[in-house]
C-alpha cells in the first residue's frame, strides 16, 4: 500500500510535467496542424534559463520560474515568426522537416557551448551543454518532505508539492484563457478555421503568435520543474520528454486542451507503473520503461487514432 | 597535424567521381564505368608508390576509407529516398533498420563465422555476403513487422511512429550480449556497450599493395559495388510502372487508391525495400568501422539520413547520391581545417535544413537526374 501510493505520488509528478510539455504541442497543433518538434528543445532552455537565473542573477524560485516561462515563450515566438511563418502555405510536411531542424539546431548548439564563468558566490564554475551538469536545486527550493498520511510511511517532497502547485495552477490558467477571453476564443477559432477567423477581421499571425508564446512558457515552466525533480540538466535532455509528451498529447487527443492534462498524468502513471514492475536485478530492465510510452503510441493510433477526448474527424478529400 | 592546402590533393579522387558523375553523358553503361573507373582510381592509388614509385598525394588510404563511407552513406541516402521521397511516406526512423542490419551481420561474421583477418578467401568471401544478406533481411523483416500497422497512418504520424520505432529498437539492443572467448578468458561484449572486433571486409592479397591498406580497398570496392546494386534497383523500380504506382501515392493518396492503385502493397513495397538496402548499408558500416554500438541506431543518425536527402532534392536519386558525396567530403575538410569542429557540426546540419526548407525546397538537384541515370526516351519532369 505504501509503496504503491508513493509510486502513485511519484507517476503524477512525471506525468504533471509531461502535460505541462504536452499542452504546448496540443495548443500548437491545434492552430497550425503541426508537430512541433523544436518543443522539447524549448523545455530544454527552460531548464538552462533556470540554471543561469539561480548561478548567475541569483533569482529567486518565483523570479527563475517567471524568467524561464518568458524567455522560452519567447524563444517560440521567435521561432514561429522565423520559420514557421514563411511555411505556413507550403506542404504541411515542409514545416515538419522545418520543425526538426530546428530541434536539431537548438539541442546541437546548447551542445556546443561551453564557457567559464563565476556565480554570485564568486566560484569559478565551468559550463558545458554536452556534459551533465548538475542542477543548483538547493539554491532554489529548500527539501523537505512531508508524510502525507498518519501513521504510514507515504510521504510527500516540497518538490513534489511544487510540482504539482505550478502545474495545476499553470493548467486553470490556460482552461481560463482557452474558454473565458477573447483570445482563447480566438485561438479556438483559428483551430476551426484559419481563413475564416481572418475574414472576421482578427489578426491571425498575432492569434497564432500568442498561442506559441503560451506553449513556450508552459514548457519553460515544465522545464525548470524538470530540473528541479532529476536535477541534472544536459543538451538532450529535451529530445525524450519532447517525444514522450506529444505521445501524452496524442493519447488524450491532439488539439484537445484537457486531453492533454489528462494524457501526460496517465503517461506518467504508466511509465512510473513500468519502471517498478519491471525487474531491476540481476539485468537491469528500467530502460525498457522508456518503450512503453511508444508501444502506447502505436496502439492509441490503432485502436483509437483520435485519442480518448479527441472527436473523430473525417478527412476531407 | 598541421594543415597544409596541398593536404587538398589527397581529396584527387573524390573530385574524380564527383565530376565523372556529373558529365552530361548518355550512356547507359556510363554508371559501371564510372565504378570501375573509381576502382581503378583506388586502386593504382594505393599502389602507386610500389608500382611507380609515386609519391603524396596520390598515395592515400585515408581518402579510400572516407570514400567508402561516403558510398555507405549514399546507400543510406538513396534508400530512404525510396521511402521518402519516390514513395512519400515521412519515415524518420532510417536508422533504425541500419543498427539492425549491424547487428544481424556483424554477429554473424564475428560470432558465428568467427572471420578474422587470416580466414581464407574462400570462406570469408561467402560468409561475409551471406551475413550482409542476412543483415538486409532482418531489417526488411523488421521493417514488414513495423510497416503492416504503421502505414496505415499519414504524415507526421508515421513519422513519429517510426521514430518512436528507432528509438524502441535502440532500447532493445542494449540488452543484447554475448560472451566471446579472446586470449583465453571469456569476456561479456554487447548491451549498451559497442560489440567490437568486427572483422574488417575480406579480400585477396594484391603484392605492391601495403596488407594493412588491403582491407581499406576491400572496404571501397563492397561499398561501391553494392551502392551501384543500390541504385540500379531503385532507378529500375523508380522509373517502372510501380514507381509511377508510388509516385501516384506520393502525390494523392486517395486519387491514387481511386485509380485503382493498391496503395497498401505498393507503401509496405515501398518501406520493406527500403528497410532492406538500410540493412545491408549497415552490414557494410559494421565491417568498415570495425564495431557496431546501439546509438548508431538513433534520432540524430535517422536526422543525418533524412537531412542528405533533402539536401540532395527530395525524390532525386542522383541528389541524394550528390548530397551524400558533397556533405561528406566537407565535413572531412571542415574537420580537417577547424579543430573541434566536431561539436559544431550538427548545427550547421540543422541550420542547412532549415534554410534548405526555406529558401530551396527543391534541393540541390530536386527533379533532376544524372544523365545517364534516365532510361532512354524518358524525361524526370513527368512525375516519373
Amino acid at each position: 500500500m505504501e509503496v504503491f501510493l508513493s509510486q502513485l505520488i511519484n507517476g503524477l509528478q512525471r506525468g504533471s510535467i509531461y502535460a505541462l510539455i504536452a499542452l504546448g504541442y496540443t495548443m500548437v497543433y491545434g492552430v497550425l496542424r503541426l508537430i512541433n518538434f523544436a518543443h522539447g528543445e524549448v523545455f530544454m532552455i527552460g531548464a538552462f534559463v533556470g540554471y543561469f537565473a539561480a548561478l548567475l542573477f541569483g533569482l529567486n524560485l518565483p523570479a527563475a520560474l517567471l524568467a524561464a516561462m518568458g524567455v522560452c515563450g519567447l524563444l517560440a515566438v521567435a521561432m514561429e515568426a522565423a520559420v514557421y511563418r514563411p511555411l505556413r502555405y507550403r506542404p504541411r510536411l515542409s514545416m515538419l522537416i522545418a520543425a526538426i531542424g530546428l530541434s536539431l539546431l537548438l539541442s546541437s548548439l546548447v551542445q556546443a557551448i561551453a564557457f567559464n564563468f563565476k556565480d554570485r558566490a564568486g566560484n569559478e564554475l565551468s559550463f558545458a551543454g554536452a556534459n551533465y551538469t548538475n542542477f543548483p536545486k538547493d539554491q532554489l527550493i529548500r527539501s523537505a518532505s512531508y508524510r502525507l498520511i498518519p501513521g504510514r510511511e507515504v510521504y510527500v517532497t516540497r518538490i513534489q508539492l511544487l510540482d504539482f502547485g505550478v502545474s495545476l495552477v499553470l493548467m486553470a490558467a490556460l482552461w481560463l484563457l482557452v474558454r473565458r477571453t477573447t483570445l482563447g476564443m480566438a485561438m479556438r477559432a483559428c483551430a476551426n478555421n484559419k481563413d475564416a477567423l481572418s475574414l472576421m477581421g482578427v489578426n491571425v499571425n498575432r492569434v497564432i503568435s500568442m498561442t506559441f508564446l503560451v506553449g513556450g512558457a508552459l514548457a519553460g515552466a515544465g522545464g525548470l520543474l524538470s530540473a528541479l525533480t532529476y536535477p541534472q540538466i544536459v543538451a538532450t535532455m529535451g529530445l525524450m520528454p519532447g517525444l514522450k509528451a506529444f505521445i501524452a498529447a496524442v493519447l488524450g487527443g491532439i488539439g484537445n486542451v484537457p486531453g492533454a492534462m489528462v494524457g501526460g498524468l496517465l503517461l506518467g502513471l504508466a511509465e512510473v507503473g513500468a519502471i517498478s514492475v519491471l525487474p531491476g536485478a540481476p539485468v537491469d530492465y528500467t530502460p525498457l520503461a522508456d518503450g512503453v510510452a511508444f508501444a502506447l503510441l502505436i496502439l492509441v493510433l490503432l485502436v483509437r487514432p483520435q485519442g480518448i477526448f479527441g472527436e473523430e474527424a473525417s478527412e476531407k478529400v | 597535424m598541421e594543415f597544409q592546402l596541398s593536404d587538398l590533393l589527397h581529396f584527387w579522387p573524390i573530385a574524380l567521381g564527383l565530376g565523372l558523375m556529373l558529365l552530361p553523358v548518355r550512356w547507359r553503361w556510363w554508371g559501371a564505368a564510372i565504378v570501375v573507373i573509381l576502382l581503378a582510381a583506388a586502386t593504382l592509388g594505393l599502389g602507386s608508390k610500389e608500382w611507380f614509385g609515386l609519391d603524396s598525394p596520390w598515395v592515400n588510404p585515408y581518402t579510400v576509407r572516407i570514400e567508402a563511407f561516403i558510398c555507405i552513406t549514399a546507400i543510406m541516402a538513396v534508400s530512404l529516398n525510396l521511402i521518402n521521397g519516390i514513395t512519400g511516406l515521412f519515415s524518420i526512423g532510417h536508422a533504425g533498420f541500419m543498427v539492425v542490419g549491424a547487428y544481424t551481420a556483424g554477429i554473424m561474421t564475428s560470432l558465428l563465422f568467427r572471420l578474422t583477418g587470416e580466414t581464407g578467401l574462400g570462406l570469408a568471401l561467402p560468409a561475409f555476403l551471406l551475413s550482409l544478406l542476412a543483415g538486409g533481411l532482418a531489417a526488411a523483416a523488421l521493417g514488414f513487422l513495423v510497416g503492416l500497422p504503421t502505414l496505415r497512418l499519414r504524415g507526421d504520424y508515421l513519422a513519429i511512429a517510426t521514430l518512436g520505432f528507432g528509438e524502441i529498437i535502440g532500447v532493445l539492443l542494449k540488452f543484447i550480449t554475448f560472451h566471446r572467448e579472446e586470449y583465453g578468458q571469456v569476456r561479456e561484449i554487447g548491451g549498451p556497450r559497442a560489440i567490437d572486433g568486427i572483422p574488417a571486409m575480406p579480400g585477396p592479397m594484391l603484392p605492391g599493395i601495403d596488407a594493412r591498406d588491403m582491407p581499406i580497398l576491400m572496404g571501397f570496392v563492397f561499398s561501391i559495388l553494392l551502392l551501384a546494386c543500390v541504385v540500379w534497383a531503385v532507378r529500375n523500380f523508380a522509373f517502372s510502372s510501380h514507381g509511377r504506382a508510388c509516385g501516384a501515392i506520393r502525390e494523392d493518396e486517395v486519387a491514387a487508391e481511386i485509380l485503382g492503385v493498391d496503395t497498401v502493397f505498393y507503401k509496405v513495397a515501398a518501406f520493406v525495400m527500403g528497410a532492406f538496402f538500410a540493412g545491408v548499408g549497415g552490414g557494410l558500416l559494421a565491417h568498415w568501422s570495425n564495431m557496431v554500438h546501439p546509438s548508431m541506431g538513433g534520432f540524430l543518425k535517422s536526422i543525418e539520413f533524412l537531412i542528405i536527402v533533402y539536401i540532395g532534392g527530395i525524390g532525386s536519386i542522383s541528389g541524394s547520391i550528390l548530397a551524400a558525396v558533397v556533405l561528406t567530403t566537407l565535413w572531412e575538410l571542415l574537420a580537417m581545417l577547424i579543430h573541434g569542429a566536431d561539436a559544431w557540426r550538427m548545427v550547421i546540419y540543422g541550420a542547412i535544413l532549415i534554410a534548405v526548407i526555406l529558401w530551396r525546397p527543391k534541393g540541390l538537384y530536386g527533379g533532376r537526374e544524372f544523365r545517364w541515370l534516365v532510361p532512354r526516351g524518358r524525361t524526370i519532369d513527368d512525375g516519373r
